[in-house]
């Protein structure tokens, strides 16, 4: 069906309803996506203020601006709004705008569980962010909550924390259900499974990492609730109990979980890189089982994050060389992004520079955490700035500009409208200059000897994290450039045609732009 | 139409299978805990030695070898007993029953009750020390003031592997609370746990 | 007023000074002084260069691209997208790279792993927050706490060349011998970490752990707790001294007969004046931290010491909050970490500082009866 016999369709639809109960009750995945995205980029200011806290705290050596309790509860605070209020919500919206246009589906399968999947969220973040107002304070034995800190020693919130993140645990699980729901069974016909765009696979292998594992984080908060309040001793040894298992359960859900946090972006670049090279992705079978082989083998390599925990000689060499076998299915996709732009021809708009900024600094993330699978050398690295250096290279740079990336190249299709450029580059070169300067100068800090989550340092490292603070407050006032230039475009500028990038492909980009509220009610013929 | 129907068909197919997966995984993190007691127990390898050891007649004895072991005492938070092992090491051959004891005494004044849970390394070497009799089998009550030297008998497997010399055995000594009262009926006041 | 500014400038400036003189550029790991932190800085150099050889291909790549073909310079599009060989090449050849790295690697963590033939064992048990460092095969032990002035941390006084990373009683260990530490913990997970040894090790409470280093150079070696463990993470340092073998043998006799004189003073008759100025050591090794120099505390976690009923009240309470430790708060039993005379002079100093002024003491042998009354 063309376009245009939708566009007749959509006439005798109602629009969306008005007011709060639009968005209260809307089942629309445009909506709901929006929702998402926009709850994403609010966690993302508040987890980055208290980033800014952190970083003010150790612009100088000496105690000046927070006690070292509350220090804590800032490093705990920030870990987790990022990982579980920032990232993985943006994805999620992403998903729910994207993934329907692109296999040429109405809508999600299971539009109200959607609208749940959402509503759940931002009452979880109340309870968690409460925290902060309750005596004793909010979680602060860092986001990866090991006991017994957090269990025998833990603050009287810790109970709301393990609630909150129930809450945020049921709403992923339902939102992948989803996402597996509809790119199964909702594909338009002739679209097969390997002529899906990389974006539908990437999220489709996240929703099974998501089944997979959020059970066993609701697992691991259970055995610590459990303890807390109810004396048993999964984690505690006076009871037979043992705190390494907390480890072990802890980074069996870990470990994917950083792959949940990466793999969509990978799908997004694969759509942006030949879209701005125009030139097809390149290898686009071996992209796809790469994704597979990353997410098959992320269930085997979760001691890596406990080399000096004392484990046998045995576990540690398996737990090595599962690591460093990762390395290979993640190199090949970056061989294959660089060979797509490769002879092609390239032009810089916003999008691109961030897809280009990510698999520079994305990589640079994957060969410090190279170095890190390493376990002898790990011994030296472990728990110091070497491995904040390392996941933030592939967080920030790595999921983070894979969201921005992503937001620059749809919103046009979101809006209708063209994003002003010329802002959008400063945001991106602000934001390149200041995230390098804040997290670079951590590899060195960590190889010279700082450890993690303290606040206050030895003064051999108070050159780097004066450094290091500079670069941090400069990407931090730089995120609110991105706000402005998206309300801007949301409220107006050059009017986007159906496909505002000449390189594109896709179902998406056969909409008009703004996309209808109602797209794709007749599924269109995929060749 | 039947395509929705088939839709619903569909859906509602995914939902049951990743709903099971969901349930399944739940049930596997909680089956991580015993999961790793077991693999523990048989590869020795989080250093937690096993109960007691029935020691078969006939033991042989390797007189060609000797291996020390080591023995610590640490107390558990708040735990106010002196708590130490009468002999810092020993000596055995393996194969050989040895008899050390660990002195602890209550210097509060109230009755309490103590758990001491041993680890040992290295983890390797967990499987080839067995405990016929242990200290730690049984919670420990002193009374107020009381002292007492708690046994360990134990015998090092022969088949222990060649290149372990030492093994150091360390027993951390818990606070398990106030005992049960014995005399009069049962009360409200069982145990009380001390963690937090 | 410009004059008194100018002062104050001058002094900020003054106290500044060695902070920015002390502060440096490091960049890399340091080979250390034992065979295994050179092995594992050989390992982090060969990966390091490894990766950089990559990157400069792959990144040359990328920019020859972003130069060279560019739709603004007319270039056009190619349209091939697959190539197997090329693709079987860049699979096989990383997978080839990543055996090589892992036999040296396998190599040295098979050396890190050999704990057997020791010379000296060392008991190391973290506490929050501080290390205790127990001679096992000598009968002596002692807390080693950080002993940078509180006033240097809140910026009051400037900050001296080894800020945070000095404590009060170092480990001694040998050079040249086999030293096998055995790491556990009494609270939360801490961990062990000299980066000049290349050891590393988490301290887990009620299990034991091992580790060992050979120290070639005698030397003064800092490091941290690498585990984060509560509020002072960050203020639990690691000394090692490492000296000459004569050296280390005259500092265990005289460790061991400094113990036995320590059980000695305990008989001692002690004057007031004598307790409270003991009294104030050891309170600003062991309580300050916690209950501030000032003894104003944080409530509500860490009440004030200065003015409370319980250092101006009832002796026995206070001795058996001390001693004993309070169940369910962060008051630890100091009748395990302190002696006898320090138990005694740190109660005395209590009662006696901050205006307290109860003109009250306690002996050591009056704390020596309480532990083991009937």
């Amino acid at each position: 069906m063309s376009a245009v016999a939708d566009t007749h369709n959509q006439e005798h639809h109602h629009g969306p309803a008005k007011g709060i109960s639009r968005w209260l009750l809307t089942t629309n995945h445009k909506d709901i996506g929006s929702m998402y995205l926009i709850f994403s980029f609010a966690m993302f200011l508040l987890g980055g203020s208290m980033a800014m806290v952190i970083r003010a705290e150790l612009f100088q050596p000496g105690l000046q601006i927070v006690q070292p309790e509350f220090f804590n509860q800032m490093t705990t605070m920030h870990g987790l709004i990022m990982v579980f209020g920032a990232v993985m919500p943006a994805f999620v919206g992403l998903a729910n705008w994207m993934l329907p246009l692109m296999i040429g589906a109405p809508d999600m399968a299971l539009p109200r569980m959607n609208n749940w999947s959402f509503w759940l969220l931002p009452c979880a973040f109340l309870i968690l962010v409460s925290t902060l107002f309750m005596e004793g304070g909010a979680p602060n034995f860092g986001w990866t909550f090991y006991a017994p800190l957090s269990t025998t020693y833990g603050p009287p919130s810790t109970t709301f924390f393990i609630f909150a993140i129930h809450i945020m645990g049921v709403s992923s699980i339902m939102g992948a259900i989803n996402v597996i729901a509809t790119i199964l069974n909702l594909r338009a016909p002739g679209m097969t499974l390997m002529k899906m765009p990389l974006f539908v696979w990437t999220w489709l292998i996240t929703a099974f990492l998501l089944i997979a594992v959020m059970p066993v984080l609701a697992g691991a908060v259970t055995m610590m609730l459990m303890d807390i309040n109810f004396g048993t001793s999964f984690f505690d040894a006076s009871g037979g109990g043992d705190p390494v298992l907390f480890q072990h359960v802890f980074w069996f859900f870990g470990h994917p979980e950083v792959y949940i946090m990466i793999l969509p972006a990978f799908g997004a670049i694969s759509h942006i890189v030949p879209a701005f090279s125009r030139k097809p992705l390149f290898g686009y079978p071996s992209m796809v089982y790469a994704t597979g082989a990353i997410a098959l083998l992320s269930f085997l390599v979760w001691a890596h994050h406990m080399f000096t925990v004392g484990i046998p000689l045995a576990g540690q060499l398996f737990f090595m060389y599962a690591t460093l076998l990762i390395a290979v299915p993640t190199g090949v996709k970056v061989f294959n992004w660089v060979t797509t732009m490769f002879r092609g021809s390239l032009s810089f708009e916003a999008p691109m520079l961030f897809a280009v900024a990510f698999i520079i600094l994305f990589s640079i993330g994957g060969f410090s955490g190279l170095m890190l699978a390493i376990a002898p050398a790990d011994f030296q690295y472990h728990d110091t700035y070497f491995v904040v250096a390392h996941f933030h290279y592939v967080l920030v740079p790595g999921a983070i500009f894979g969201i921005f990336a992503s937001a620059y190249f749809w919103l046009p299709k979101w809006t209708g409208n063209m994003y002003d450029e010329t802002l959008a580059k400063t945001h991106f070169w602000l934001s390149f200059v200041g995230m390098n300067l804040a997290f670079f100068p951590m590899h060195f800090l960590g190889l010279a000897g700082m450890p993690r989550r303290i606040p206050d340092y030895a003064l051999q490292f108070a050159d780097f994290n004066m450094v290091s603070s500079i670069g941090a407050f400069m990407f931090g006032v730089t995120q609110l450039l991105f706000l402005f230039i998206v309300v801007k475009c949301a409220r107006g500028g050059e009017k986007a045609p159906a496909k505002p990038w000449d390189g594109a492909e896709g179902l998406e980009w056969t909409v008009p732009s703004p996309a209808p509220y109602h797209t794709f009610t007749t599924p269109p013929e995929v060749k | 139409m039947a395509d929705q129907q088939q839709g619903k068909r569909s859906n509602s197919r995914v939902i049951a299978w990743c709903m099971a997966g969901v349930v399944g995984m739940f049930a596997f993190g909680f089956a991580l805990v015993p999961l790793y007691d077991v693999f523990c127990d048989i590869t020795g390898i989080n250093g937690k030695t096993s109960g007691r050891y029935e020691a078969g007649t006939g033991e042989q004895v390797d007189e060609n070898r000797t291996v020390t072991v080591q023995f610590l005492a640490s107390n558990g938070p708040g735990m106010t007993w002196e708590f130490r092992p009468v002999v810092r090491s020993v000596t055995v051959h393996p194969g050989e029953p040895m008899t050390v004891n660990f002195f602890a005494s209550n210097p509060t004044d109230s009755n309490m009750v103590g758990q001491a849970v041993p680890s040992l390394s290295p983890s390797e070497g967990t499987l080839y020390f067995h405990k016929t009799e242990c200290f730690c089998f049984n919670q420990q009550p002193l009374e107020a003031g009381e002292s007492v030297e708690m046994p360990l008998v134990f015998i090092v497997d022969p088949e222990l592997p060649e290149h372990i010399t030492k093994l150091t055995l360390s027993y951390t000594l818990y606070d398990q609370g106030k005992p049960v009262e014995v005399s009069g009926p049962a009360t409200a006041d069982t145990i009380t746990n001390n963690n937090g | 007023m410009r004059v008194h500014a100018k002062r104050a400038l001058a002094l900020v400036t003054g106290l500044l000074l060695p902070a920015v003189v002390m502060a440096d550029w490091t960049m890399n790991m340091t080979p250390g002084v034992t065979g295994t932190s050179n092995q594992i800085f050989s390992l982090h150099m060969t990966i390091l260069w490894i990766c950089v050889a990559i990157g400069v291909v792959v990144f040359g790549v990328m920019f020859w691209s972003i130069f060279a073909h560019r739709k603004s310079q007319g270039h056009k599009a190619a349209n091939f997208h697959e190539n197997t060989l090329v693709e079987v090449l860049w699979t096989a050849i990383p997978f080839a790279i990543l055996v090589a790295m892992a036999v040296p690697a396998t190599a040295t963590l098979i050396e890190m792993y050999d704990t057997t033939e020791s010379e000296v064992d060392i008991k190391i048990t973290g506490y929050q927050w501080r290390w205790q460092y127990e001679y096992i095969n000598d009968g002596f032990g002692y807390f080693s706490s950080l002993s940078t002035p509180r006033d240097q941390i809140e910026n009051r006084q400037a900050k001296g060349e080894n800020y945070l990373l000095e404590v009060d009683k170092p480990l001694v260990i040998p050079v040249g011998k086999k030293v096998r530490f055995l790491l556990t913990a009494n609270d939360v997970i801490h961990s062990w970490w000299v980066p000049e040894f290349g050891v590393k090790k988490d301290a887990i409470p009620g299990f034991i752990n091992e580790t060992w280093t050979r120290v070639d150079e005698p030397g003064i070696y800092r490091g941290q707790c690498t585990e984060l463990c509560g509020k002072d993470h960050g203020f639990m340092p690691v000394v090692v001294e490492a000296v000459p073998e004569e050296e280390y043998v005259a500092w265990v006799a005289e460790q061991k007969e400094a113990a036995e004189a320590e059980r000695q003073l305990t008989q001692k008759d002690w004057t007031l004046d004598e307790l409270i100025e003991r009294g104030e050591k050891a309170y600003a090794s062991a309580c300050a931290s916690c209950h501030q120099p000032n003894g104003a505390g944080m409530p509500p976690a860490f009440p004030a010491l200065k003015g409370s009923p319980i250092a101006t009240g009832d002796m026995a309470a206070h001795i058996d909050i001390v001693v004993n430790g309070v169940s369910g708060t962060a008051m630890q039993a100091f009748g395990g970490q302190l002696s006898e005379v320090d138990l005694a002079a740190v109660i005395t100093y209590e009662r006696n500082a901050w205006g307290n002024n109860t003109g009250e003491m306690v002996t050591p042998k009056e704390i020596f009866d309480f532990n083991n009354k009937e």
